[in-house]
């Protein structure tokens, strides 16, 4: 379908900070116990689409991507890695690969995407209307209530962060205004231009960018050579291109139409010119094709493109891992109502490994999940939970919504709520955490309690 | 023996035609043919008392055990004449053979006898009757067989006799036999046919009475066997004339394209669906009377479509997006879906390299083939599309096998551009020449929806400074109209514009009726977008004359009488609700309950019957809607031999 699919699989997000480290680098931040990048991959190998190339921030990380995902994709993926300078944001990583795109339109999923979305959908949208880029949008995903009683002051003040201001055609196909939360402060600019050429425009706030992207490589291309200070997709490329789709400066839209007339015989040209407005006269015109046109109805004066969206619909599953909290939260609906997208079935409704061995009067509860290999020792309770592999748990141990990673050990009499425990941590009898992250390799000490804290072993 | 099971599994009008073949290898089929002439002197003898005395006598249960023509006494137990004929002929058997010889008619009679008693359908008689059937259809099929003698006995009136006559004498060699059956199965045919149409008249009432109920079959029978006489003097004729037909028959057999799909039947909507691209939705909640038509995909189809977009590799990018386009109704009319459809073509061409170990005229071919089906399942192609499909697949079948691949790519992106510019472009222009001189100075032109030719004449004859004004009538839910009118507006066109329902107000004013066409059948019926059927009627109740314009590209030899057959459905939701009008959907919200007793239709396309329609303007000149035969005809051969 001349499509090339880049997944931008990220670094060390410091955003996730306490739970990604160099070890554990953001695509392979366990998600029930599969690395997220494991989410987007599958999907694109669900689609058929098997030729990708993974950009990921920093040679240690793309070598431990790789080594990753040449051992679970074997041969049915064929992925190519690349590897970009951290901190250049997404823009600056599809600039540095920018020499291996070749098709037509390029797909740029981002790696942190956990989502059921079909990408072919994006595609195809983007493909219909000749677009220059097509975004997907999908509702913001809702917290849910167990999160929104235990979430600290520190979520909160993110929360605006990841509000987008969407403006949308009466169609809802187009993409009018697009605003990301930290512009939201300031006053929100829509244009005199756009709202006069659409008469009409819906703006909403419940819908959330996912970072999958179909772009016109020429366009995407020419915009990212023309304009160094854009870094991120997101907030520099999309908006960019979102303003400008009236006046269109880069705008190739018109160009390959130039290129045939100029390729065929003068004497056809005039036939061609008919062809095309019978085409054109019979199409239904979008809002560009009326804006372009000056009143006479004579050649176009304008050059415009179009910039659509691709609005998910409310039934399917659709979230980005950008925030311990959203981390929390994907653990919690992979595990639960979006299921499906692990391709284990269980009858029950959780997922017990097939090595576990679980002490007397230990419970399960439903919504969990737990690795093979792992042990738990009596009178043990476990809720909306996923334990990673071959742990050790204790008895008396209680784990309410939280994520403990592979290899770690809880003594006896832990209460933990609310947290995330990564890899090889050590919990010594009679610890009480709620609301915390505790970092790779940490020991936290027998007795203590802490509440809303994310502990780390200080790097040295 | 096997043959009569046989024969009773099939339908019965079929039988005489699937047995012929079969029979002549088995030795009981001369047998038969013998039997065959008899039968064919009985009638004269039916008329005789004798042979009604015969009837009801036993003999058809021996005869029926035993032979063929047992079987069919059986049948004639009725009283009536037809079943004295049948009768006598058990009797006479052999002699009549020697005798009966001499009277041509008899053979005919035969099947005359046999197809009256098929046509009575009583239960009891009929099985008696299959044997019967049998009997004469064997000779026919011995007679197909070796059409070469049939001209020798044939030839004269008397060669009749001789035919039985050598039966009798080359009883073993079915060769032999098989020429005068043959005759009969020709007369049969004809009988069979006859007799049908007179059964079409008998009740079924009357066919479970065959037992005892005489009087009933009689009258039926008797009117059936009076037909089958003159057909069989010709009958002979016509056997000479088989052999040629056959060849011809087969050909136009190919001609004819296969059978619509019907979606009300069950089965073949099962074996589309495991095919198909797209999941067919079930046709429900639509009317009955349109439910052989595909229903409308939209809706339903397009999430569906959108999210296999990396599956469809063999669909080339540019045929999925024109198949998108008509899914999602982007692009409508006919010109332009034609040429969008080429040009993606077009570009698969191009783009198209013929897979190792496969040819290119092959492989190319089913490529297009499944370009087309992918099309159709987004939305019915128009008959126009068709015609175009059918060029390029006769052009890729007829391409030299000597060109090198890249040559033959080239070749068939300039055909198709050919193909554009000439039935289209070129034809748009000359039709927009013709019709323009059909405007004059003062008229006022009411034209229906938006045709892109009729537009393009509106615009040269303005351009062409002729003082005139224009009629645009629209209908919901399409509102082509509008798109036309804003169109001519900018051009400074004086414009009108109403809704169909305010038709016959308007036509007052009215001087000229320009129309488009989706399609022009062969009897003249115009195929086009629903409603012009009624602006149609209503100018020729207005004597306003009627003028439409259509490219030849678009004309097809179907014939088509009224817009049921063959119809498109489009989007139910779109005629229940209004858009932009909340205050009048009071079709929302309705209970599930309400909705089963609730049935939209929406049709696309209605059929205009040429008895409204003044003139058509084609690239050809312009045509009393009669001449559409000569044009299909004329222009076919050209367009396939382009």
């Amino acid at each position: 379908m001349d499509f090339q699919v880049v997944v931008l699989a990220g670094g060390t997000s410091k955003n996730l900070t306490p739970l990604v480290s160099k070890e554990v680098p953001k695509p392979l931040l366990p998600v029930a116990n599969r690395p997220v990048l494991y989410y987007v991959l599958h999907q694109l190998e669900q689609s058929n689409l098997k030729d990708l190339i993974v950009v990921v921030e920093g040679k240690d990380a793309a070598l431990l991507v790789g080594g990753w995902i040449s051992g679970t994709f074997v041969d049915r993926l064929h992925v190519e890695i690349a590897a970009v300078p951290e901190d250049i944001g997404s823009a600056g990583a599809i600039r540095a690969i920018s020499h291996h795109l070749t098709a037509n339109d390029i797909l740029v999923v981002s790696g942190d995407l956990v989502s059921d979305v079909p990408p072919g959908a994006v595609a195809a949208n983007h493909r219909r209307h000749d677009a220059v880029v097509t975004a997907m949008l999908c509702s913001v995903p809702i917290s849910g209530p167990s999160e929104s009683g235990s979430s600290g002051g520190k979520d909160k003040t993110k929360k605006p962060g990841r509000y987008n201001i969407i403006g949308l055609d009466p169609g809802k196909q187009f993409l009018l205004h697009i605003a990301t939360g930290a512009e939201i402060e300031k006053d929100t600019r829509l244009q005199k231009r756009i709202l006069r050429a659409v008469g009409e425009m819906e703006i909403r706030s419940d819908l959330m960018d996912a970072h999958m992207y179909a772009f016109k490589r020429s366009v995407l291309q020419e915009v990212l050579d023309r304009k160094d200070t854009l870094q991120s997709l997101k907030q520099d490329v999309l908006p960019y291109l979102v303003r400008s789709q009236l006046k269109s400066e880069a705008l190739l839209n018109r160009i390959p139409r130039a290129e045939e007339n100029g390729n065929e015989k003068v004497s056809s040209q005039n036939n061609q010119v008919m062809v095309s407005q019978i085409l054109a006269n019979a199409s239904t015109p979008s809002f560009h094709d009326l804006c372009s046109v000056s009143h006479d109805g004579s050649a176009p004066i304008r050059k415009t493109h179009k910039c659509c969206a691709y609005i998910a619909s409310s039934s399917s599953y659709c979230a980005r891992l950008n925030s311990i909290q959203a981390f929390m939260d994907i653990n919690r609906d992979v595990t639960g109502e979006a299921d499906h997208l692990l391709s284990s079935i269980s009858d029950h409704n959780n997922i017990v490994g097939p090595s576990t061995k679980l002490g007397t009067k230990t419970t399960v509860g439903p919504h969990c999940m737990l690795g093979e290999g792992s042990e738990m020792g009596d009178k043990c309770q476990v809720k909306r939970s996923v334990i990673g592999r071959h742990c050790r748990i204790g008895s008396h141990v209680k784990v309410v919504n939280s994520v403990v990673m592979n290899h770690v050990t809880i003594g006896d009499g832990c209460i933990i709520q609310g947290s995330v425990i990564c890899s090889n941590v050590q919990l010594q009898e009679r610890v009480v955490l709620k609301d915390c992250q505790v970092g790779a390799g940490f020991v936290v000490t027998a007795g203590s309690e802490y509440k809303g804290e994310s502990l780390a072993r200080k790097e040295k | 023996m096997d043959a009569r099971r046989v024969t009773r599994a099939v339908p019965r009008v079929r039988q005489v035609g699937f047995f012929t073949p079969n029979a002549p290898p088995e030795q009981p089929g001369p047998v038969r043919s013998q039997s065959g002439p008899p039968n064919s002197n009985s009638p004269p003898l039916s008329g005789s008392p004798a042979s009604n005395s015969l009837s009801p006598v036993m003999i058809p249960p021996p005869r029926h055990l035993s032979d063929n023509l047992g079987a069919r006494t059986g049948a004639v137990p009725v009283p009536g004449r037809a079943n004295a004929g049948d009768h006598a002929t058990v009797g006479s058997y052999n002699p009549a053979d020697s005798v009966l010889g001499l009277e041509s008619p008899p053979p005919t009679r035969i099947g005359d006898g046999e197809s009256s008693e098929e046509t009575e359908s009583s239960l009891g008689w009929y099985r008696r009757n299959n044997p019967a059937k049998f009997a004469s259809s064997f000779p026919g099929g011995g007679f197909d067989l070796s059409p070469v003698k049939q001209p020798e006995i044939v030839s004269g009136v008397e060669a009749k006799n001789q035919p039985p006559e050598k039966n009798e004498v080359q009883k073993g060699q079915a060769s032999s036999s098989k020429p005068s059956k043959a005759k009969t199965t020709k007369a049969e045919r004809r009988a069979l046919q006859e007799s049908q149409r007179a059964a079409k008249a008998a009740s079924k009432a009357e066919a479970n009475k065959s037992g005892g109920g005489a009087a009933s079959s009689k009258t039926v029978k008797q009117p059936s066997q009076k037909k089958d006489a003159p057909p069989v003097a010709s009958s002979v004729a016509t056997s000479e004339r088989i052999g040629v037909d056959r060849p011809a028959e087969k050909e136009r057999k190919k001609d004819v394209p296969p059978p619509r799909m019907q979606f009300d039947d069950e089965s073949r909507v099962g074996k589309a669906k495991r095919r198909s691209v797209l999941n067919q939705t079930e046709a429900r909640n639509s009317i009955e009377l349109f439910r052989h038509l595909p229903p409308h995909k939209n809706g339903t189809q397009l999430p569906y479509l959108e999210s296999k977009f990396f599956e469809l590799h063999d669909k080339h990018p540019a045929v999925y997006k024109v198949g998108l386009q008509y899914l999602t109704g982007d692009l409508s009319g006919g010109n332009a879906r034609c040429i969008a459809m080429l040009q993606a073509f077009q570009e698969a061409i191009r783009d198209y390299s013929t897979p190792p170990e496969k040819t290119l005229i092959r492989d190319l071919t089913s490529k297009i083939g499944g370009f087309v089906s992918f099309l159709i399942e987004c939305r019915p192609l128009s008959m126009s599309m068709g015609n175009a499909i059918r060029f390029l697949k006769s052009r890729i079948a007829k391409l030299p096998p000597i060109l090198s691949e890249s040559e033959a790519k080239a070749a068939l992106c300039s055909d198709i551009d050919r193909f554009i510019n000439e039935k289209i472009v070129l034809a748009d222009k000359v039709i927009v020449r013709h019709a323009a001189t059909k405007i004059r100075d003062g008229d006022v032109l009411l034209t229906y929806g938006s045709s892109c030719v009729v537009e393009m004449i509106l615009l040269y004859a303005h351009e062409l400074g002729k003082q005139f004004r224009v009629v645009v009538v629209d209908s919901r839910p399409m509102l082509e109209g509008k798109k036309l009118l804003r169109r001519l507006v900018a051009k400074g066109l004086s414009c009108t514009y109403t809704h169909l329902n305010a038709i016959s107000y308007i036509m007052h004013e009215v001087t000229r009726v320009l129309l488009g066409a989706s399609s022009i059948l062969s009897n003249g019926t115009v195929y086009s977008r629903v409603g012009t059927a009624s602006v149609a009627m209503v100018a020729y109740a207005y004597r306003v004359p009627v003028l439409i314009c259509c490219e030849a590209y678009k004309f097809h030899e179907r014939v088509q009488l009224d817009s049921i057959c063959f119809n498109e459905l489009g989007d139910p939701d779109a005629i229940a609700k209004v858009p932009g009008r909340v205050d009048v959907n009071y079709l929302d919200n309705l209970s599930d309950k309400q909705k089963e007793n609730l049935k939209l239709l929406n049709l696309k396309y209605d059929a205009t019957p040429s008895d409204y329609i003044s003139m058509i303007v084609t690239d050809y000149g312009m045509i009393p809607p009669t001449s559409v035969p000569v044009i299909v005809r004329e222009y076919r051969k050209e367009y396939l031999l382009i």
